[in-house]
């Protein structure tokens, strides 16, 4: 392994590195007083901008740039949300973070409230996480009752609160609008776009969205500066620490830090531990679920880091890893995600709600061996009318309200195009012939 | 039968109301405040909780229906959630699906006679690192096989 000392997973797994305490003791607040004190909003949002940090919920939108977009001079409040909602089939950093170093988030917090002009903000988190729930409000109190949230923090002129809000159990709320709205007690539909949550987000009020990896990054932004930031990693334009998240067939399944930018095969081999069993590696979806798999023959070589994967065909995503050796029946696997976008579907649109059943339908008709020859058409016609194709030329993209069509029809396609003899091995034998 | 919270829980409601911007956003963790006390929502709980929030309750039990985790019928003292999302599939999951099911006669979704155990499958829990993974009622039971399993459940009162 290479000699990178992680930044966002530092004290990760030390004694009390869960409390205000050990946070304050190894040069925690620092930034977020000097954000309060010394900066100004202008400052804070050139400096992110700068350092190309991308939001790391799974579309990689610069956060700097997303901050620009809340309107000054608004008469309107500001509100900053913290998905916490973390329901990306492989992905369990944000989890991570929040279990062993809650202050960092809290103190990513502050730093991007007071560059958006932000008085009350959110962590939405999933509500299933009740335990991780329980631990960041115990972390909050612990800063309310020592002047780093309330009123007129570290002493200055700045009020903070931040509530922490547990969700129902439902992955569209990971989708920024879809999650605005069961903050507003509503069911989680998503809204269309525009307007973005910047202009008209909460309450009809300008809102940021940022995930806890996104805001995680942030101290160390303002402690270090942003051309350190820039220099992590294998390229400037896609820069800094990242959590990758490791799961099916490896030795050592996790969650790893890494520089954006570092191999998949290094991960997997090096990190993870390799194949369980030594088995030879057969596939690998590099970015959570929505991410298209990926052979075994495209991984190699391949660097993690947002631009390397679009033009690899699949997405970096949220960073969840899931690992599959030539154990695995590709049939079954992609059958297994075409259920989980089902039961997940908002509902909203006919395209999304309808073609995920349809897609199950058949998909399990194929498990229990009743495909047919044009059944594996069947499924192109699906997902190109849900969300289009990753070929963007047939210009059938942005079809859905949000882009969950995109995130089912992409990778039940991958599956198909690139596993199609495994699918026409199911095929009964008189279908076959 | 009707519904009223706890002292303490009025307490912490009234401290939520005063918390957020507008009334209804106080809605999920109003709910989670009364699923917790009264184990499920009644008709009688949504009615009142929905007049506490100023909403009717038609538009409540909208928000209620849509999130996975409130229900509107009594379940077992025990939730026994089954994450089957490929990285736990790819683990075993289906094999503790199938020992759970056998174990206590139930299909998924289904409830023990005694009121005891509801077996439900779920989709990821954000935890596939350790997978297999089991969520019983608020805890995370990680890395689970059949054994460790029949060890975890004997011991819970
Ligand atoms: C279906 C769907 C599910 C999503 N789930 C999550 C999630 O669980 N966590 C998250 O941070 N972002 C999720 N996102 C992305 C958010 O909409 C949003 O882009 C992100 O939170 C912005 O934060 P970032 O800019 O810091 O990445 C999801 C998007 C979609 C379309
Ligand atoms: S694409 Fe699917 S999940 Fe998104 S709004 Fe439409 S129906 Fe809902
Ligand atoms: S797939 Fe089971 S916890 Fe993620």
């Amino acid at each position: 392994m290479s000699d990178y000392q992680p930044i966002l997973t530092m004290h990760a797994g030390q004694p009390g590195s869960a409390t205000r305490d050990y946070y304050l003791a190894n040069g925690g607040y620092r930034a977020a007083r000097r954000a309060v004190l010394d900066m100004n909003s202008d400052d804070i949002i050139q400096m992110v901008k700068y350092s190309n940090l991308q939001g790391r919920g799974g579309a990689g939108f610069p956060a700097g740039v997303k901050w620009s977009f809340v309107p000054r001079d608004d008469k309107r409040a500001k509100y900053l949300i913290c998905n916490a909602d973390e329901g990306e089939p492989g992905t369990f950093k944000d989890r991570m973070l929040i279990n062993h170093n809650p202050h960092q988030l809290i103190e990513g917090m502050i730093i991007a409230s007071r560059a958006i002009d932000c008085h009350l903000a959110f962590i939405y988190i999933r509500g299933e996480f009740a335990k991780e729930a329980r631990l960041l409000e115990a972390a909050v109190e612990e800063c309310r009752a020592s002047n780093i949230l309330g009123k007129k923090i570290f002493g200055g002129k700045y009020d903070l609160d931040i509530l922490v809000y547990r969700g129902g159990g439902a992955y569209i709320c990971g989708e920024e609008m879809a999650l605005i709205e069961s903050l507003e007690g509503k069911r989680g539909w998503p809204r269309i776009k525009p307007p973005f949550p910047a202009i008209e987000g909460y309450l009809r009020c300008p809102t940021i969205v940022n995930n806890v990896e996104t805001l995680s990054n942030l101290p160390h932004i303002v402690n270090n500066g942003a051309e350190w930031f820039r220099g992590i990693g294998a390229s400037p334009d896609s820069p800094g620490p990242k959590l990758y998240c490791l799961s099916g067939h490896v030795r050592k399944p996790g969650v790893y830090e890494a520089p954006m930018g570092t191999k998949l095969t290094t991960l997997i081999f090096t990190h993870a531990g390799g194949t369980t069993e030594g088995k030879k590696l057969k596939a690998a979806i590099p970015g959570g679920s929505s991410a298209p798999v990926l052979t075994a023959d495209e991984i190699e070589d391949l660097k993690m880091d947002f631009p390397s994967l679009t033009a690899a065909g699949s997405m970096l995503g949220s960073g969840g890893i899931i690992v599959m050796d030539e154990t695995t029946d590709m049939v079954q696997a992609c059958y297994n995600l075409a259920r989980f976008y089902a039961h997940e579907s908002c509902g909203q649109c006919t395209p999304c709600r309808e073609g995920t059943t349809w897609l199950t339908k058949v998909l399990r008709r194929f498990t229990q061996g009743r495909g047919r020859m044009e059944d594996i058409d069947l499924i192109g016609d699906i997902t190109d009318n849900i969300g289009g194709l990753c070929d963007f030329s047939k210009g059938s993209f942005g079809k859905t309200i949000c882009p969950f069509g995109e995130a089912v029809s992409w990778p039940i396609r991958a599956f198909m195009d690139k596993f199609r003899d495994e699918f026409e091995a199911y095929l009964p034998k008189e279908e076959a012939a | 039968m009707s519904f009223a919270f706890t002292a303490d829980r009025k307490k912490r409601f009234n401290a939520l109301l005063k918390q957020y911007p507008d009334k209804r956003s106080a809605a999920l963790p109003a709910l989670h405040l009364a699923q917790d006390q009264e184990g499920y929502l009644t008709t009688e709980t949504i009615e009142t909780l929905a007049q506490m929030l100023d909403i009717t309750p038609a538009s409540l039990m909208d928000t209620i229906s849509f999130h996975t985790l409130f229900h509107t019928k009594p379940r077992g003292k025990y939730l026994l959630q089954v994450c089957q999302t490929l990285s736990c599939s790819l683990a075993g999951a289906d094999e503790i699906v199938d020992h759970l099911s056998h174990k206590y006669q139930v299909k998924a979704g289904e409830t023990t006679p005694d009121g005891k155990y509801t077996l439900l499958k779920v989709e990821c829990l954000g935890a596939c690192d350790t997978a297999p993974v089991v969520q019983i009622n608020d805890d995370y039971y990680e890395k689970v096989s059949k054994d460790k399993l029949n060890r975890i459940l004997d011991k819970l009162p």
